[in-house]
């Protein structure tokens, strides 16, 4: 469904004084497949890349070489139009709850702001709309009666039910999912995975899940990719790759993991 | 048990005043904390762990915070009737922090070799031994005394080349050597207590587990007790020798650290743990704790737990439960402890 091949990101450093305008080289030779309908990990530190790849695939930054092809297309050749309608199919959910929000914007218009941005892709009027949103906000586990209270009004746990049910306006295919439970409570990203796995199940959503815990992405994850420095250094199934790493970056982050032994 | 300990928490009580109302943040917390002991302090945010630290050290503002009841004891003597001017005797030399809140860190205008020495030259006015120059001696050689002191520290906390390094300014560094500056500044002042607030939240694992092994060095060292504040009980089992779980402002369980996680008591410290998700657990099926942490301003009466606990009865309503050892110092506040027939 959605392919990378040899993708590379370089960002030009600024030219100061005292430097010559390093490269940055974010992302090197990056090659990976996600299938229909699969749960792809990508597991990194800090810096490792994650983002920016991210960034690539909603093609708000082009990559310096390579190419991204979604459902079998080119996203460097598509005419404007068609960008447009696969920029409905492709969503993402946010890190922070707390900063990805406007908090000057009640929960029905944050959700139908994306419907708005895609009308002409979606045809949706009005009342369709706001009945739409009705139903998202069921879909996540919040009621009808939350539409119209402000963000600062629900918790980090309910915001970011907020943050998925925005992303799921548009009627997507894929979610990209950049550290969606990293700010939340563990019982509170227990209420969170348990529903992304039901709504995956449910509509038969692709999900690309990015994180840089360990033990949430061998719960979610079909398949992972692990990155460091921008190259991925490993991939396979997320249980083989739990079981025996293969590379030593890889088995360094694993044992670096605190996980509660099995007792 | 052979030694006193080195903090004796007892019963103690806050509330904290807000345009809401008053909250009962704290209500009759209890944990004593002796030397090499790491205690960790665990539970979801909001539920008091970082007041329970910054009490401690009487950095709780007041307004709005006020002291209930109970008893701070360091040492034997209670740190709530000491004055300001006691506090600041025992704040970087005898008790040392790392705080949560990055804005009270590092000061981004000077260089990290200057902070260090800072805290040195005080905790040397009130403990001559940390510097080790003779009274009489000038500004300049203490300072001096007070610079080799920072690079060996910095050299403890495995900053390589911290000769060099001292006079670099804080944005030169990454995330994981400004921590490490953290810790070596809280350390400088060779601290018997050490509460250390999330220090390794916001770094990657692969960091994190260095500082732990570093933390461990220095209890072993120095004999310190530590209270290592987290959320992450992935953390507390890899870096404690003894584990306290909070919810609503109560320590519902504690004890050493294998007792505990290996056979949780209290409903909550169960909840928590099946929320996380470890290897055997299939996709979908991760449990979780249903409900939201209770509004403080209005406590549930009895159990703060009552309302999101699978086992409530009406005798959990009638007051709050008191902490019982059920063996070995492994204290549940809980009116039905013991595993319950769902715990692995
Ligand atoms: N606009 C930019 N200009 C210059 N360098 C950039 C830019 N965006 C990212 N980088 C660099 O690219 C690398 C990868 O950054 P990215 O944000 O993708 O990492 P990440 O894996 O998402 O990290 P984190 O886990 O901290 O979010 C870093 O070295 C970063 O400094
Ligand atoms: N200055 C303050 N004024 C009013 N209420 C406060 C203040 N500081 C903390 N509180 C309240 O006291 C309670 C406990 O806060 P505390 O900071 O100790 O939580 P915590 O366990 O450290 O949480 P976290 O994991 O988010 O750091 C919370 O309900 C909080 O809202
Ligand atoms: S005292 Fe009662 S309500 Fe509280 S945790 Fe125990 S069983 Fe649950
Ligand atoms: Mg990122
Ligand atoms: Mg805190």
């Amino acid at each position: 469904m959605l392919v990378l091949e040899r993708v590379s990101k370089e960002f030009r450093g600024r030219r100061s004084l005292f430097t010559s305008g390093r490269t940055v080289s974010a992302l090197r030779d990056i090659s990976l497949a996600v299938e229909r309908g699969e749960t792809f990990g990508i597991v990194g530190e800090s810096g490792s890349g994650k983002t920016t790849l991210t960034r690539l695939i909603l093609r708000l930054d082009m990559p310096t070489s390579g190419r991204i092809l979604f459902e079998g297309d080119d996203m460097a050749r598509l005419s404007a139009a068609a960008m447009r309608r696969l920029r409905a199919r492709i969503q993402i959910v946010f890190q922070d709850p707390y900063a990805s929000l406007n908090p000057r914007m009640t929960v029905h218009d944050i959700v139908t702001e994306p419907m708005l941005i895609h009308r002409a892709t979606l045809g949706l009027d009005q009342r369709t709309r706001t009945a739409r949103a009705a139903e998202l906000l069921a879909m996540v586990g919040l009621a009808e009666q939350h539409l119209h209270r402000y963000p600062h009004e629900f918790s980090g746990g309910q915001r970011q039910r907020i943050g998925i049910a925005r992303a799921l306006a548009t009627g997507p295919a894929m979610l990209l999912l950049d550290e969606p439970t990293s700010a939340l409570d563990v019982s509170v990203q227990a209420q969170v995975l348990n529903l992304l796995h039901g709504l995956q199940q449910r509509l038969g959503l692709t999900y690309v899940f990015i994180s840089h815990d360990l033990s949430v992405v061998r719960y979610i994850c079909d398949r992972l990719a692990v990155i460091n420095r921008g190259e991925i250094v490993e991939t396979g199934q997320a249980e083989d790759v739990f079981r025996n790493p293969a590379n030593t970056y890889t088995r360094m982050l694993l044992a670096a993991m605190p996980d509660l032994p099995s007792l | 048990m052979t030694e006193p300990p080195l903090l004796d928490i007892r019963d103690l009580h806050l509330s904290m005043t807000s345009f809401d109302g008053e909250a009962h943040v704290l209500a009759g917390v209890n944990l004593s904390v002796r030397r090499n002991e790491v205690w960790g302090v665990v539970g979801e945010t909001g539920c008091g762990k970082s007041l329970t630290g910054l009490s401690i050290s009487r950095l709780v503002p007041s307004p709005p915070a006020r002291y209930l009841g109970g008893k701070i004891l360091f040492d034997g003597r209670d740190l709530l009737s000491l004055d300001e001017a006691g506090m600041r005797n025992l704040r970087g030399h005898r008790i040392g922090m790392i705080f949560q809140d990055p804005t009270t860190n590092l000061n981004p205008a000077f260089r990290i070799g200057e902070q260090l020495v800072d805290v040195a030259l005080a905790a040397d006015r009130r403990n001559p031994d940390i510097l080790g120059v003779a009274a009489r001696a000038g500004r300049r050689a203490r300072r001096r005394a007070a610079r080799d002191l920072a690079v060996r520290t910095l050299a403890e906390v495995g900053i390589t080349d911290a000769a060099e390094r001292i006079d670099a300014y804080p944005h030169e560094f990454s995330g994981g050597m400004r921590q490490r500056v953290l810790i070596a500044m809280a350390l400088i002042g060779r601290p018997d207590l050490l509460i250390a607030d999330e220090p390794t939240t916001a770094l990657d694992v692969s960091v994190q587990s260095q500082i732990l092994a570093l933390l461990a060095g220095m209890v072993r060292d120095h004999a310190m007790g530590v209270i290592l504040i987290t959320h992450n009980l992935g953390v507390v089992a890899k870096a404690c020798s003894h584990v306290a779980v909070m919810y609503a402002g109560v320590i519902v369980e504690s004890g050493p650290v294998a007792a505990v996680l290996r056979k949780p008591s209290h409903p909550y410290t169960r909840a928590l743990m099946s929320s996380i998700p470890t290897s055997g657990v299939r996709r979908g099926e991760l449990k979780g704790l249903p409900g939201q942490v209770p509004n403080l301003i209005k406590p549930p009466r009895g159990c703060r737990f009552a309302p999101r606990c699978a086992q409530a009865a009406e005798a959990c309503r009638a007051g709050p439960p008191r902490p019982v050892d059920i063996g070995g110092g492994h204290m549940a506040a809980c009116l039905k402890p013991g595993p319950a027939a769902e715990a692995a």
